[in-house]
């Protein structure tokens, strides 16, 4: 409040008085804990302290019911661990980080380097179209591909049976050995335009006299494409990576919706077991030690990957 | 010349079925909402052959549960966006232009929050909601809504903020104004498409969030949002493809609306924090 007493421009005051400078010392670590405070404790309630919990509950055998007493120790993870159907799903889930990285990051890439560079007309439309996906809800995506892949009714046989006449009725997502890569398609549906938006939005910026200057040396596309623009677009590369991999741990509302983690197991990931063992069967403390193994995963890998890769990203960028 | 227009053709024909792929169930969806279930599911992409059937939409949108999910929805938005948006850019303004001893620790701390998805916080979450004697309560969606996304918010709302000239805030403080006249009246108006672009997502996200509303407002019907509306829709109609096909088009509706008016914040709000490109 001392500041606006002031008159205006009233710089001597300002620079000189002892008083003045304390108090106005004090008005800032006022409004620095005016400021901070709030977000924080709405952090620490919401985020933080329940996020802790779970590494507490992981050590007892709990329904949920009054506090946790019966302590077992490691059990919880001992259990886990030898269970045939959860080491599957650890399985699966790496098996989805892996196709996102070779299959979907690549094609959004691909996709991207046709679309947003140049002068292509249309370009907006393009890039609106295939971004559309990403903005529905992950529910509505998971029912529209229940429908596509029924087998009865679905829309995925229907055009089975347009090519190949008679053929059997496949059941994409009851048939273990097709299910995971069915629900990957899903994924890749919905998420894919996430990257290519990225990928495009970072080679906007990449200077067009640069790849023309490659072009006139006598470089054909793909080495314009290899020597020029990628290394240009790096940080945007290594970022996605990052993103895929954190986001392919996490999906869990197409997975659930779409198969139950089944047949057999066969799609479960960490996320669907953790909300069948915490949710549907009660064994909170079982559940929050797979949320502790996920998190330990994913804690770990960006802990390197950000030591390793990103950090000379982070230098450049978050410049103070 | 010829080379060129040639590689212009596959390009736009390779997009054109692409886009079609991608656009596929969306358009299944819409062609199922105007048809029966057995036109439907005998001709996928058929136009309706006995006039468009709009029984499908009367049902839904004349159904009392419906618009209650609509209600719920609407206010899950805007609380998750108005509470995370006031808390980040408040912390955001800390973390780009203050300066005091404990300020990397902090920030820190929470940028920690960026590895914890709902998903993984779900049991704690629930239990935390539970204590707080919110379980059934839509405060109970929106609380732990907003906190989660502020790790995110603060980041990209930061990176915006730094970019606003050091100069600008000494001339404001020199010319009288206080911190908070500084934050509201000149940082805030500046970085207006930042607050946009992060609204946009947590609009976007908010909307769309089912994994929480389904775990804490389980037993509370009456306060189900149209995600876990259109679960208990379909549970209800199961495989009559035709009447699901129109709850999900009705669904869309606003979604791509939305997208369009929004999509520049959308761009910025996804690449503004790590990029600016």
């Amino acid at each position: 409040m001392a500041i606006t007493a002031l008159p205006h421009g009233d710089k001597q005051q300002y620079m000189s008085s002892d008083e003045y400078n304390r108090r106005q010392s004090f008005n800032r670590i006022i409004a620095i804990l005016l400021f901070l405070v709030p977000g924080m404790i709405f952090f620490f309630a919401f985020v933080l302290i329940p996020v802790s919990n779970s590494l507490y509950y992981s050590v007892f055998n709990w329904n949920g019911l009054g506090p946790p007493t019966d302590f077992v120790g490691l059990r919880n993870y001992n259990f886990l661990l030898n269970q045939r159907a959860f080491q599957q799903s650890i399985q699966n889930s790496f098996m989805i980080v892996i196709l996102s990285l070779l299959i979907q990051l690549p094609m959004a890439l691909a996709l991207a380097l046709v679309v947003g560079r140049g002068h292509l007309r249309g370009r907006s439309i393009f890039r609106t179209i295939l971004f559309i996906p990403f903005v529905f809800s992950e529910i509505i995506t998971a029912y529209i591909w229940s429908y596509v892949y029924h087998p009865r009714d679905g829309l995925a046989n229907f055009i089975v049976h347009l090519f190949a006449p008679g053929a059997e009725n496949i059941v994409w997502l009851a048939d273990k050995d097709i299910a995971l890569f069915a629900v990957f398609a899903v994924i890749t549906w919905k998420f894919f335009g996430l990257h290519m938006i990225l990928y495009m939005a970072a080679l906007q910026g990449v200077p067009q006299d640069l790849e023309e200057a490659a072009r006139l040396d006598g470089a054909n596309e793909m080495q314009v494409i290899r020597h020029v623009t990628l290394p240009m677009i790096g940080s945007t590369l290594r970022l996605t990576v990052y993103l895929s991999v954190l986001g392919s741990f996490q999906q869990f509302v197409l997975i659930w919706i779409l198969t139950e983690g089944g047949p057999a197991n066969a799609t479960h990931v960490l996320a669907t077991y953790l909300y069948k063992f915490g949710i549907i069967s009660w064994q909170l403390g079982v559940g929050s030690a797979i949320a502790v193994m996920l998190f330990i995963i994913t804690f770990t890998f960006s802990l390197i990957y950000q030591t390793l890769v990103l950090r000379r990203d982070y230098d450049t960028q978050f410049v103070n | 010349m010829r080379d060129k227009s040639y590689v212009t053709t596959i390009k736009y024909a390779l997009l054109v079925s692409l886009c079609f792929i991608m656009m596929l169930p969306v358009l299944v969806a819409f062609l199922g909402s105007i048809r029966t279930t057995g036109e439907f599911i005998t001709r996928p992409f058929g136009l309706p052959r006995d006039g468009v059937k709009l029984d499908n939409y009367i049902l839904i949108l004349t159904d009392p549960d419906f618009w209650r999910s609509s209600v719920n929805s609407v206010v899950i938005t805007f609380g998750v966006t108005i509470v995370n948006v006031i808390l980040s850019s408040m912390l955001a303004f800390v973390f780009s232009r203050m300066t005091f001893r404990t300020k990397n620790i902090w920030f820190n701390i929470m940028s920690i929050g960026l590895l914890f998805p709902l998903v993984v916080a779900i049991l704690p979450i629930f239990i935390q909601i539970r204590n707080f004697g919110l379980t059934g309560n839509l405060l109970g969606v929106i609380l732990p809504m907003a906190a989660f996304g502020i790790p995110s918010s603060v980041v990209i709302l930061r990176g915006f903020f730094i970019s606003v000239p050091k100069e600008l805030e000494e001339a404001a403080y020199i010319d009288g104004a206080t911190i908070y006249q500084f934050f509201f009246m000149i940082l805030l108006p500046i970085v207006r498409p930042a607050i946009f672009a992060v609204a946009t997502i947590q609009i976007i996200a908010a909307w769309n969030e089912f994994f929480l509303p389904l775990v804490v407002l389980t037993g509370a019907t009456e306060t189900w949002p149209l995600p876990l509306g259109l679960m208990q829709f379909q549970g209800q109609y199961g495989t009559d493809w035709a009447a699901v096909m129109t709850y999900i088009t009705i669904l869309m509706i606003p979604a791509i609306i939305f997208y369009l008016l929004t999509q520049r914040y959308i761009v910025t709000g996804l690449t503004g924090g790590e990029l600016k490109g």
